[in-house]
């Protein structure tokens, strides 16, 4: 089986969220970058169905050079190989298309993505990818089980889960618990050194949707302490003063 | 020419999310003289149950009420909607996030050569251009995105529009939609999902428990509280990992995204990944024993002590109050 998995290179999930200071761009001053969360049960959930059934594995990101290092760690993780399509993701119209170009030539049969990206959180270019090139799209998918071409799976709805049953080729957007998160172990850093990483260019320029302006939200008061003796006081001043209830 | 709307449904009535999405719609129908308000509501439901979204905001509803669309096969569902759009002429789309509304959203973007923007905080700014305002870096900022295209979908936050509701009626019709073989490629065999219960994603109040409720033979209070409010019971994540509570209560970064008018907290530290999942809460109140519990910073009210003292007594005054 051929799978292909799409990777965000995004900020830690404790980086403190800063623009500078015309607010058209992020402010990467002391950013840690990771593989996104959702991406990262993405990419355990391939390495395990690779190392049951055999194939390959490739991660695919579209972003510009800084984000090697995330695939690089891809590479421990277990994925065969690697390819950066070199741009700036400008908006998830621009990155469905190059994701669907390069899938398309590849000819995967199981193409694997986060539920979403926890920069954007769009959660939809899964579901882009899938219309491009005709194929089903699953998302947020949190069990995903293969067996020749049937697949079974699980996905995620308000107050619970439904169970499905569909062929390959199609797309998961993955959520846990779809696998625990690999760390990468000695061997596996030292062999990503050396698998192939290419680096191909954009297929298009069209875009639907581009940020223009970034914005903070208005800072948070102090929290208002009630004694832990007097719980009434905290449900009148729920019910008069913030009247919530 | 008018405004379409995706309405879901669940359990024979309109989704109160469904019905922001309507009233969304509405503002910005008067907004950019579109026309009216179309809904479409798939598989079955009662006419008199749709009606009522005439009370939001929509003159009409459309009624796919071919039974096989019942199941929210997402496929199926695209295709449906695609051909309600051409049909009323729309040049956009609004719908609610969901689970099924984001998988449908971003077939359609393609579908439609629609411009698709998530995670709608606010009405659009259609003065010079069409700028939408949402919510990214899971609710920790703002984005303004400039849509280029004609056509255009907007999948809308909870609360990003105050519902208010009046007697005004839709006139229902029935919609005839063609549907292939395709559309069904893949199936859904089996449901499993709380009923009666008031769900997370959607819930106006959600009372939380973290590792500090030491164990699932302690929820019972936590479940007496939300029965009191008619909230929801959510949880933080490693409570969801070890088993005490089922995986879609998990609130975070990684689980469930809710927006509540209130939000409990009770025996939750309040690491930034949890904090991510509530932040668009209006008000937040966390009950902790530790006054530097991080989660304070974030709160509106709290109180510090034993959350085993402290529950009983709460839920007695709430009982009282309410
Ligand atoms: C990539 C990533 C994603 C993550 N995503 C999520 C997510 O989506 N959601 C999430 O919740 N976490 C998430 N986490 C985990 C997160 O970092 C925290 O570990 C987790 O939220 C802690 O849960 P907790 O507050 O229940 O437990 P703890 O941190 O153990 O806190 C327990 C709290 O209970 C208090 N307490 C103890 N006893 C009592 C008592 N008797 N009465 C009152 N208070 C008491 C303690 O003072 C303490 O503050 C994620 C982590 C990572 C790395
Ligand atoms: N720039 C990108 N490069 C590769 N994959 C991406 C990129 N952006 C988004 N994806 C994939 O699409 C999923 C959903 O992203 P989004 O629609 O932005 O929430 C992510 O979890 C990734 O798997």
């Amino acid at each position: 089986m051929k799978i292909l998995v799409c990777i965000t290179h995004v900020p830690d999930t404790t980086s403190k969220i800063q623009f500078t200071a015309d607010n058209t761009k992020f402010d990467t001053t002391g950013v840690q970058f990771i593989i996104g969360p959702y991406d990262d049960y993405a990419l355990a959930r391939a390495v395990e169905l690779r190392d049951q059934t055999g194939g390959t594995l490739t991660v695919l990101n579209v972003g510009e050079a800084e984000t090697e290092p995330t695939l690089r760690k891809a590479l421990a993780i277990g994925a065969d190989e690697a390819i950066r399509v070199n741009a700036n993701p400008k908006d998830s119209f621009f990155v469905a298309s190059q994701i669907a170009h390069y899938a398309k030539e590849g000819g995967y049969d199981l193409i694997l993505m986060g539920r979403e990206s926890i920069d954007f959180n769009g959660g939809m270019v899964h579901g882009m990818v899938g219309e491009l090139l005709n194929m089903p799209s699953f998302s947020p998918v949190m069990k995903l089980e293969v067996e020749g071409t049937n697949v079974k799976m699980a996905r995620e709805i308000e107050g619970g889960k439904e169970m499905l049953e569909a062929t390959l080729p199609l797309i998961a957007g993955c959520q846990e618990p779809i696998a625990e998160w690999k760390i990468p172990n000695m061997r596996g850093i030292m062999s990503a050194r050396t698998k192939p990483l290419n680096v191909v260019e954009a297929v298009s320029n069209e875009t639907q949707a581009e940020v223009s302006r970034y914005e903070m939200p208005p800072a948070k008061g102090s929290v208002k302490l009630v004694d832990k003796d007097n719980v009434a006081e905290l449900v009148r001043l729920l019910k008069n003063e913030a009247k919530v209830l | 020419m008018s405004v379409l709307v995706y309405i879901e449904h669940s359990e024979g009535k309109v989704k109160k999310t469904s019905l922001e999405a309507v009233a969304f719609a509405k503002a910005l129908a008067n907004q950019t003289s579109e026309g009216e308000v179309t809904a479409l509501a798939l598989g079955t439901i009662s006419s008199d149950e749709l009606a009522l979204v005439g009370g939001a905001g929509a003159s009409k509803v459309l009624h796919a009420s071919d039974s096989k669309l019942n199941d929210g096969v997402i496929q199926a569902h695209s295709t449906a909607v695609a051909q309600a759009f051409k049909s009323v002429g729309a040049k956009t789309l609004v719908l609610a996030k969901s689970s099924l509304g984001d998988a449908v959203a971003a077939r359609l973007s393609i579908k439609l050569k629609a411009g698709l923007v998530s995670n709608v905080v606010e009405l659009p700014k259609t003065d010079s251009g069409y700028s939408v305002k949402r919510s990214i870096y899971t609710g920790k900022a703002f984005a303004e995105s400039l849509v280029t295209t004609e056509n255009k979908i907007l999948a809308i936050k909870k609360n990003a529009i105050d519902l208010k509701l009046d007697d005004s009626k839709a006139a229902v019709e029935e919609f005839v939609v063609t549907l292939s073989e395709s559309d069904f490629a893949s199936k859904i065999t089996a449901t499993e999902r709380a009923t009666g219960e008031v769900l997370l994603p959607e819930a106006d109040i959600v009372v939380s428990g973290g590792r500090g409720m030491k164990g699932p033979e302690n929820w019972g209070m936590l479940e007496e509280m939300a029965k009191i409010l008619g909230a929801a019971t959510g949880c933080s994540k490693p409570v969801s990992d070890i088993g005490w509570r089922p995986h879609h209560e998990h609130v975070g970064q990684t689980g469930v995204k809710v927006a509540p008018t209130l939000y409990i907290a009770v025996g939750i530290s309040g690491a930034i990944q949890h904090l991510a999942g509530v932040n668009s809460s209006k008000c937040i109140v966390v009950i902790n024993k530790d006054p530097e519990a991080p989660f304070f910073k974030a709160a509106d009210y709290g109180i510090v002590g034993d959350a085993f003292e402290v529950i009983p007594k709460l839920n007695e005054a709430l009982k009282a109050e309410l």
